[in-house]
């Protein structure tokens, strides 16, 4: 298990103050200034080596993505864009980060936007989080006052503003060129990629979007160093990660673990067990309701970070485990997952718009056994064609949850549509 | 668009929300104020008491120099613009799997025999208006309801009646998690940051 000394997010309970005071007595803010003066290639570098990938979702290698932004000045404002947007079902971490934890966001901006050559970042914090903004502008107003950031910031010479950004409640917007257009003044639709926003972001300047706790950890590894980071967790998956482990357990929480936990001991050591012990558990989606449920046997073995989950044709995503006992209609957990995919589907591409509705129909009829055999394959077959044929990933995202369900539990769905065909002949 | 009938003839920001708008508005590059119509809209929406009526719409594109229709389509797309009137008291319980997982559907009865309204709809009084809402980001925290700009959470059915009942009161019930813990921790007990070192710091 992670050592508390490992651990960087030692307020994630918001036990101690959030505040400057506290920050800085938690370790933040320390030392920035020599940070920054050496220099952006350092910081791209020490990223690199820790082997750090984007904690969002897709889990993209961050101090790479930071390589990707114009190295000389190109005339137009150079922009780092924190997506601060949490919103996929079961992900709580990042509004922890931001309620007690403010200054290691603000810190983060500042070392990662010297990274990457930005001049102001924009924090980019969905609208319901209205608590959470108000301690971050908070922050960040301190952080102004000591001088920490804004002109000359930490008496560095280098000059970087930080603002916050609330959303209005759409899930697009968690998708970074939704979240460009909507920061621009405009409806959440995605833009085609390319051109990508390393070239071509915020009003038409290069721009880097990363997740909240991706920037929030910068700070720490640029202390530690990149060493330090990549020597927790296993090879191509480093760190420490925040799990949000929500459902059917005792005690869900937020942890801050070493990537690589397995599952099992994840949920044991601190979400105080399944409801009912273990052998009652029926499966898990394991990071954020994109992301394909596994059934338990898979659960027993499998660790948790990107490579393993994927091996079982499942993914970390946003590290957000919904653990599910045997009580559970597993249906009907997807099927309320594929009416959330329908709502949010902003409507620019016709697989998704239509798909989304559709899906979610035909996943209602499941629930009560309304259906044919047939029709289970005809759902698969309009969830392949809605993956992969929008412009945005919140397709994909629909379809894998249903092809993750049907994967592991046709037996169930089938069984409930003959048993329901039967009581009707019964009935009749 | 649908367009609530009983419509204000004028909107304009008063001098407090027009103070702020101007501090928003000065977070954005020059040319780009286009950028604080969510933050407009949302101040908009506070200052006529929780809906956006066209007249407000209507100010906001004066302020910004945006096309009006550019502001109807912001104020349609997303969920927290109400475009019609909504009760003094807006509650939203989340629905969604993580919640349903954690017995959100009691929750949401409990609010609606302690209101006697369905999902939907607002008290004769105007004082409260329930509605369901898709995921709040506070899963560990399941389930839970959002009350204006506050989040009530680990509920159960007494805690939520409890809840209404001293909102209807006037008073203001003590938001987060209802059942005792202070945040996202393991209510069993801390498993991590427990050893008193100062952790990894910065």
């Amino acid at each position: 298990m992670l050592k508390d000394s490992d651990r960087i997010f030692t307020n994630l309970y918001g036990m101690d103050d959030w505040r400057l005071e506290g920050a800085r007595r938690r370790g933040d803010w320390d030392g920035t200034k020599e940070l920054i003066a050496k220099g952006r290639d350092w910081i791209v570098e020490e990223v690199k080596s820790s082997g750090l990938r984007g904690r969002g979702g897709a889990g993209f290698p961050s101090g790479l993505k930071w390589s990707f932004m114009p190295k000389e000045p190109t005339g137009r404002p150079h922009y780092l864009v924190v997506n601060a947007d949490e919103g996929e079902p079961g992900t709580c971490k990042d509004r922890d980060m931001m309620r007690n934890d403010p200054h290691k966001l603000v810190e983060g901006c500042l070392l990662a936007g010297v990274g990457m050559g930005a001049d102001a970042a924009y924090i980019y914090i969905r609208g319901e989080f209205y608590r959470e903004a108000e301690h971050l502008q908070f922050a960040i107003d301190e952080a102004y006052e000591a001088g920490l950031i804004g002109k000359d910031a930490c008496g560095s010479g280098y000059d970087f503003d930080v603002y916050v950004h609330r959303g209005a409640g759409a899930y697009i917007c968690g998708e970074e060129m939704a979240l460009i257009e909507s920061l621009e003044g405009k409806k959440g639709m995605p833009r085609l990629k390319p051109p990508f926003p390393a070239a071509m972001g915020l009003y038409g300047c290069p721009t880097t979007v990363n997740n909240v706790e991706t920037i929030a950890v910068a700070p720490t590894i640029l202390r530690r160093g990149g060493s330090w980071f990549s020597s927790l967790g296993r090879e191509n998956n480093t760190g420490t990660k925040v799990f949000c482990i929500s459902g059917h357990v005792n005690n869900p929480c937020n942890v801050e673990e070493e990537m690589g936990i397995p599952l099992k001991e994840l949920i044991e050591k601190h979400a105080g067990g399944v409801i009912g012990g273990w052998d009652n558990l029926k499966a898990i989606i394991p990071g954020g309701s994109s992301v394909p449920i596994l059934p338990k046997a898979t659960c027993d073995t499998v660790l948790m970070d990107f490579d393993s989950l994927k091996e079982v044709r499942s993914g970390l995503g946003t590290a957000a485990v919904i653990v599910m006992d045997q009580s559970t209609d597993v249906v009907a957990a997807i099927a309320r997952l594929s009416k959330f995919y329908k709502h949010e589907s902003c409507g620019q591409c016709t697989p998704c718009r239509e798909g989304t509705g559709w899906m979610w129909r035909v996943m209602e009829r499941l629930v009560v056994g309304d259906a044919e055999i047939d029709d289970i394959d005809t759902l698969l077959d309009v969830a392949s064609q809605v993956e992969g044929h929008t412009i945005c990933a919140l397709g994909d995202a629909a379809a894998w949850p249903i092809q993750g369900l049907v994967r592991h539990f046709r037996d169930e769905i089938e069984e409930r549509i003959n048993t329901r065909k039967q009581s009707s002949v019964a009935a009749a | 668009m649908t367009v609530h009938t009983e419509q204000p003839d004028t909107f304009v920001f008063d001098e407090t929300y027009g103070a702020e708008a101007a501090k928003i508005i000065a977070r954005y590059p020059e040319g780009k104020q286009a950028s604080a119509v969510m933050p407009l809209l949302d101040l908009a929406q506070r200052q006529f008491g929780g809906w956006l009526p066209t007249a407000a719409m209507n100010h906001v594109a004066d302020v910004l120099e945006m096309p009006a229709i550019r502001v109807y389509e912001v104020a349609s797309f997303y969920s927290m613009y109400n475009l019609e009137p909504v009760g003094e008291i807006f509650v939203q319980v989340c629905t969604t799997t993580p919640c349903a997982l954690r017995g959100c559907a009691a929750i949401l009865d409990a609010c609606r025999d302690e209101l006697g309204i369905n999902v939907g709809e607002t008290t004769s009084d105007n004082k409260f208006t329930l509605r369901e809402a898709e995921c709040l980001g506070a899963c560990v925290n399941a389930p839970m309801m959002q009350i204006g700009d506050d989040y009530y959470e680990d509920l159960d059915v007494e805690s939520t009646k409890g809840v209404l009942k001293a909102l209807r009161n006037g008073e203001t019930p003590e938001p987060g998690p209802q059942s005792g813990r202070k945040g996202s921790e393991p209510a069993g007990g801390l498993t991590t940051l427990n050893d008193g070192a100062a952790g990894a710091g910065g």
